[in-house]
């Protein structure tokens, strides 16, 4: 019976780690020959031309998760600092609640929500409302980095060491000054490696774009009142297209977007490590 | 925090700066103003994706649920089949991820020599940032045609007399069966890294106590490590439900997107989420779109039940914790 098990385990583990790897290995083999310099540069092939390239995706991609980013950023980890230093117990229980609830809400139900609310809108205010538009998609992105962001600073508030405080209010400075100037600088890297994380979230997400901002022209446009595409949407429609050389374009890009996730998680994960030795060390 | 409670002397507080007072209370206000509105967006969601259902709400009321037909031209809709795809899907591919995520759990915490524990459980954990849009791509293009060929004939060959495994003459390469695979690839990730820091986090007094009364290691997993993490690994497994019943993307690729379901698993079908992903920029009418985002609304109300009911299964396992110690 534990003979039977172990080896139950191993092969099960086996098999996941397998199929994982396969499906990293089909993108890389095949992404990598889609690679090249005007891939990178320039905009769609015009119809029965070859070659061409993905540049409006990336910028647009580059451009939604900079919008998401600055909206969420200050809004999770204000909410981060009322929860762990100001609210009382109770109230800071349910705002962590709610925003588990957020997160578990489904991509695709958010893109919905931001439709109605930014693009079906009748009154357009600062190029938000009534049509499709970079900032309606990024405030989609937004609002799934928020709870990622948002959590992620609470766990590294509460790790940072209660000392810290006491003596910083010790020396007779203010509670705004402690946070501002002692607490947040501590658990900067704790702040950093969680929205690396969302930032790696969002860049992937597709669903929120469907409805919110993915009408768009072939030609690179860095104005955020337009709609743009984007990398995980560009996937989604040339994935779906009859034509082989667009597949192989949707391989090269899904090997981007892997590559830039992957490296995003290494990064988080060696700002953690840092970050957490710091704390150790001030301990 | 806890020093902020001690009094203040009476003398000191007179000479405290102007300066900081304001900042505290703008702090403060700052703050809780972000926190009022990060709580505020969940309430919008919920209004807002309910009043845009509205006039499918009023139209069908809750008849929506079990009326099968979902069709723009005659502007009849109902949601049963893709209620039951998105179940089906889900459901199928927890069942084949939850063993699969323990297994692995197990295999990283107890078994794995030293020197693959680190990296393997590394890029087990990394691989659950994977975008789905990408593992849809992958289904499509790849494991949908290898399905069709070899896997679908295999087991029907084995399983075909039970209706649900039935297989017909062609070889379809968009079935709910290669949408559960995909389902399962997109979550064994995320339980498999949280069942694995639930098994470390055991205490090694508790397993070396029970190899020190002569339990095998097969024995002591069954007895001691998975019953004393048991609400976790439950947890876990409902937020991987939670993540494949609201999978828009990848499910809509490679499912075939197609009702009235069939019986057989081998067939197409379709879910709630890959229905809206699909048809909503080529709504027809207000009622197609206030349908579809009655779909987005039930899809709400079960991804919600799943959450709430894993925090609730969460708190009983922390609460037996604290208690039980």
């Amino acid at each position: 019976m534990n003979r039977a098990a172990e080896a139950g385990a191993t092969v099960a583990a086996g098999v996941a780690v397998l199929a994982l790897g396969v499906l990293v290995w089909s993108v890389f083999s095949r992404g990598v020959h889609a690679l090249n310099w005007s891939f990178f540069t320039k905009g769609p092939a015009v119809f029965g031309q070859t070659g061409g390239g993905v540049a409006p995706a990336l910028v647009g991609t580059g451009l939604l998760v900079a919008i998401a980013t600055a909206m969420a950023l200050p809004f999770g980890v204000l909410t981060a600092i009322y929860v762990s230093e100001f609210a009382p117990r109770r109230i800071a229980e349910q705002i962590r609640l709610w925003l588990d609830v957020l997160n578990g809400f489904p991509s695709i139900v958010i893109g919905v929500f931001v439709f109605a609310l930014a693009v079906k809108t009748n009154v357009p205010v600062f190029g938000w409302g009534h049509h499709q538009s970079a900032i309606a998609g990024g405030f989609a992105l937004a609002v799934i980095m928020l709870p990622l962001v948002a959590r992620a600073t609470m766990e590294v508030l509460t790790l940072v060491p209660n000392q810290l405080r006491e003596a910083s209010y010790a020396l007779g400075v203010s509670k705004w000054q402690t946070v501002l100037r002692v607490v947040l600088p501590t658990a900067f890297g704790g702040i950093l490696t969680g929205t690396t994380l969302a930032i790696a979230r969002a860049a992937g997400e597709t669903a929120p774009l469907l409805f919110t901002c993915s009408l768009a022209g072939q030609l690179i446009d860095t104005n955020i009142t337009h709609s743009m595409t984007s990398i995980p949407l560009t996937i989604f429609q040339y994935s779906e297209a009859p034509d082989p050389a667009l597949h192989e374009q949707a391989w090269a890009l899904a090997f981007v977007l892997i590559a830039f996730v992957l490296v995003a998680s290494v990064a988080a994960r060696v700002l953690l490590d840092r970050s957490r030795k710091k704390l150790g060390l001030q301990r | 925090m806890e020093a902020a409670s001690v009094p203040t002397p009476a003398g000191l507080r007179r000479t405290r700066r102007f300066g900081d007072r304001v900042g505290d209370g703008l702090l403060y206000g700052l703050t809780a103003a972000a926190s009022l509105i990060a709580v505020l967006i969940v309430a919008a969601i919920i209004w807002r994706v309910g009043e845009g259902a509205w006039p499918a709400m009023r139209t069908f009321g809750l008849g929506f649920i079990w009326h099968n037909e979902f069709n723009p031209v005659t502007s009849k809709f109902g949601a049963r089949d893709l209620i039951i795809g998105t179940l089906v899907t889900s459901f199928g591919a927890i069942l084949l991820a939850a063993p699969l995520s323990i297994a692995i759990g197990l295999f990283l915490s107890e078994l794995a020599p030293p020197a693959i524990r680190g990296p393997v459980g590394t890029l087990i954990e990394m691989l659950s940032a994977v975008p789905s849009v990408v593992i849809g791509l992958w289904g499509i293009l790849v494991l949908a045609p290898f399905d069709a060929q070899h896997v679908q004939p295999f087991l029907s060959s084995f399983l075909g007399w039970i209706p649900i495994f039935a297989h017909g003459q062609d070889k379809i390469e968009s079935t709910i069966f290669t949408a559960i695979v995909v389902l399962t690839i997109m979550i064994i990730p995320i339980t498999s890294s949280i069942c694995r820091e639930l098994f470390i986090g055991v205490p090694d007094e508790l397993e070396e106590g029970s190899i020190a009364l002569g339990a095998t290691r097969w024995e002591m997993v069954k007895s001691v490590v998975v019953p004393s993490v048991r609400g976790g690994v439950v947890a876990a497994i409902i937020l991987g439900l939670g993540r494949a019943l609201g999978e828009a993307i990848a499910v809509s690729m490679v499912i075939g997107n197609f009702t009235p379901l069939k019986l057989s698993i081998f067939e197409p079908g379709d879910t709630l989420a890959g229905r809206i992903a699909n048809q909503y920029q080529g709504a027809v009418s207000n009622l197609h779109v206030a349908s579809l985002i009655y779909l987005a609304f039930i899809l709400l109300v079960i991804t919600f039940i799943a959450n709430v009911l894993a925090q609730r299964v969460v708190k009983r396992f922390e609460f037996q914790r604290a208690g039980g110690a």
